[in-house]
C-alpha cells in the first residue's frame, strides 16, 4: 500500500533547507537549519514540534510563500521557483474571504482558474455537501462556527484538487470533540484520492492518529528534523478508536520521550525571550 | 416590545419637557425677569410657525433641494477621488511616502478657510460649496480606503494567492472589497461632512440653501428664523442618516453586527 521513499517521485522534497529572517534591529535569525524532509506521493506526513520551532515556516517553504536562504525544494522532482501551484494550503488562522458567502468562498478557487461561475457554483455546492454544509451555502463566514469555517476552508482547498495538501494546525483553534470529527472528515476525504499531505501540529496524538509518518522537529532557533517514525496503524482509521490501540500507545511513548526534551527547551527559550 | 414603547414614551417626554421649559422660560418672568429673553431665544411657538410657514408657502423646498444637491455632489466626487487616490497610494508605497507630508498638511488645514478661495474661484453658485464638501469627504474616504487596502489580513492574502489569484483577481476579490468595506464603515461620517461642507459654504456666501436661510435670518436678528433653520437642518440630516443606515445594512451583510460610529 505504502509507496517507498522514491526521491525522484517525492511530492515534496526539502533538502538541507535553511531559513533565515532579517531582524528589525539588524542581524538575522535562523529559524530552520538544514532541514531535510521527503513526502512521497499519497503519503500523509505530520510534523510535530514545540511552539515556535519553525514548523509553519517549513510549510510556507513547501508552499512557495517563502524562499529558503539555502537548500533545495523540489516538488514532484522539479525545483520550486515561485508559488507551488500543485499545493492547496489550509491555514491555521481564518483565511476565508469574509465578504463572500460560503458557496462563493468555495467556488472562488475554480473561478480564478477560469471556470465560469455557472459551472463552479454547482460544484462548490457539491463540495459543501461533502463537508456537511450543504444547507449553509448562503451564510457569510461570521455566521458560521469555528468548525464550520474550517469545513468551508477544507472544501475551498480541495475543490481545486491539489496534488499536495499543506495544513498548518488547521484544527488548532477547535474544541476537542470538533477536532476529532474534523480529523475523521479529513481522513475520509483524503482516502478518496490519497493526496500527499504535510500536516503541521503541536498535538502528538493528533499527528499519530492521522498520519503515515510522524516527523519531529527540535526547538528553535535553528530548528532541525530530529526524528522520523512510521505509524504502524492500518487504514481506514477512526481517530477515536485508533487511540485505544496498543501500537498507538507504544509509538506515542517512544516519540514523546524524544519530544519532551525539545518541548522543555522550547519553553525555556520562550520564557527567556519574554 | 413593551420596553421599546416605554423608551419611545420617555424620548417623547424629553422633547415635551424641553420645549415646555423653553416656552415657559421665554414667556413668563421668573423672579421678576425673563430667563430666556425672546430677542435671543425666540420661543417654540414662533419657531414652529416659521417652519410651518416655510413648508406651507413652499419656500423651503428650493433651499432643501440646493443643499441636498450640493451634499450629494460633494459626497460622490469626494468618494470617487478618495477611493482612487487611496487605492493608488496603498499599492504604491513609494508614491504614498512622497506625498505623505502634503496629505497630512492639507488634512490639518481647517477647511473653512478654503471657503473664500473657492467662492473666488467658483463663484457664489453650488460649485464652491461642492468643492468645500469635497475637501472634507475626500480625506475621510481616502484614509479609510488606504487603511482598508493595507490592512488586508496577510492570511487571507496568502490564501488568495494559494488559490491561484493573479494580481487583477487579487484586486477584484480581495483589495477592492476590503477597501469598500472600510469606506462604507465611514459612510455616516463622510455623508455628514458632505452636509457640513454644503451648509458652511452656503452660510459664508450664497444665494440659496439651508445655510443661506439661517444666515439671512441671522442678518436681520430673526432668531425664530435661525432656530427654525436649525430644526429643518437637523431633520434633514437625520433623514439622510437613516437612508445611509439602510444602505449600509444592505451593503455590509457579510459583516458581524457592525458597530454604528455616528459623527
Amino acid at each position: 500500500m505504502k509507496k517507498g521513499p522514491d526521491k525522484s517521485a517525492a511530492a515534496v522534497a526539502l533538502g538541507d533547507v535553511v531559513v533565515t529572517f532579517r531582524l528589525a534591529g539588524g542581524g538575522s535569525y535562523t529559524a530552520v537549519e538544514r532541514a531535510t524532509l521527503h513526502v512521497a506521493d499519497g503519503e500523509f506526513v505530520a510534523i510535530v514540534g514545540p511552539t515556535g520551532c519553525g514548523k509553519s515556516t517549513l510549510l510556507n517553504i513547501a508552499a512557495g510563500l517563502l524562499a529558503p536562504a539555502a537548500g533545495r525544494v523540489d516538488i514532484f522532482g522539479a525545483p520550486l521557483a515561485t508559488l507551488n501551484r500543485q499545493a492547496g494550503y489550509l491555514f491555521q488562522a481564518d483565511a476565508l474571504f469574509p465578504w463572500k458567502t460560503a458557496l462563493e468562498n468555495v467556488a472562488i478557487g475554480l473561478e480564478t482558474a477560469g471556470t465560469p461561475a455557472s459551472q463552479a457554483r454547482p460544484r462548490a455546492q457539491e463540495w459543501l455537501k461533502r463537508v456537511g454544509l450543504g444547507a449553509f451555502g448562503d451564510r457569510y463566514p461570521h455566521m458560521l462556527s469555528g468548525g464550520q469555517r474550517k469545513r468551508v476552508g477544507l472544501a475551498q482547498v480541495l475543490i481545486r484538487d491539489p496534488k499536495i495538501l499543506l495544513m498548518d494546525e488547521p484544527f488548532g483553534p477547535l474544541d476537542a470533540q470538533t477536532r476529532q470529527i474534523m480529523g475523521n472528515l479529513l481522513l475520509d476525504l483524503w482516502s478518496a484520492d490519497r493526496k500527499a499531505v504535510l500536516f503541521v501540529t503541536h498535538d502528538l496524538e493528533e499527528a499519530i492518529a492521522l498520519s503515515d509518518r510522524v516527523v519531529i522537529m527540535s526547538a528553535g532557533p535553528a530548528a532541525r528534523v530530529i526524528g522520523d517514525w512510521r505509524v504502524p496503524l492500518g487504514r481506514p482509521r477512526d481517530i477515536g478508536e485508533v487511540k485505544l490501540d496498543p501500537a498507538f500507545h507504544e509509538l506515542h511513548r517512544e516519540i514523546w520521550h524524544k519530544l519532551k526534551a525539545e518541548v522543555i527547551k522550547g519553553y525555556a527559550q520562550a520564557e527567556g525571550a519574554a | 416590545m413593551k420596553s421599546r414603547a416605554q423608551l419611545l414614551l420617555m424620548q417623547i417626554a424629553v422633547a415635551v419637557i424641553g420645549i415646555a421649559l423653553w416656552y415657559l422660560l421665554s414667556t413668563y418672568p421668573l423672579f421678576g425677569r425673563v430667563v430666556l429673553p425672546p430677542f435671543f431665544f425666540s420661543n417654540p411657538l414662533e419657531v414652529a410657525m416659521q417652519v410651518v410657514d416655510w413648508f406651507a408657502t413652499g419656500v423651503i423646498w428650493k433651499h432643501l433641494w440646493v443643499t441636498l444637491e450640493e451634499s450629494l455632489l460633494a459626497f460622490v466626487i469626494g468618494s470617487i477621488g478618495g477611493v482612487l487616490v487611496g487605492f493608488w497610494f496603498a499599492r504604491q508605497p513609494r508614491t504614498a511616502a512622497v506625498f505623505d507630508p502634503y496629505i497630512k498638511m492639507a488634512n490639518a488645514l481647517p477647511r473653512v478657510v478654503l471657503a473664500p478661495i473657492f467662492t473666488l474661484w467658483l463663484g457664489l453658485g453650488i460649485w464652491s460649496k461642492v468643492a468645500l464638501g469635497v475637501t472634507l469627504v475626500f480625506f475621510i474616504v481616502f484614509f479609510n480606503v488606504y487603511q482598508g487596502v493595507r490592512e488586508v489580513s496577510p492570511t487571507v492574502l496568502a490564501n488568495a494567492r494559494m488559490l491561484g489569484m493573479n494580481e487583477r483577481q487579487l484586486m477584484r476579490h480581495v483589495y477592492w472589497p476590503s477597501a469598500l468595506s472600510w469606506m462604507f464603515s465611514s459612510l455616516h461620517t463622510s455623508v455628514g461632512f458632505a452636509v457640513v461642507g454644503a451648509v458652511v459654504g452656503e452660510y459664508l456666501g450664497s444665494a440659496a440653501g439651508l445655510g443661506y436661510l439661517i444666515q439671512q435670518a441671522e442678518g436681520v436678528f430673526d432668531v425664530a428664523g435661525v432656530f427654525a433653520g436649525m430644526f429643518v437642518l437637523a431633520a434633514f440630516v437625520i433623514v439622510i442618516d437613516t437612508i445611509v443606515s439602510l444602505v449600509e445594512k444592505r451593503l455590509l451583510v457579510w459583516r458581524p453586527t457592525a458597530e454604528h460610529g455616528r459623527p
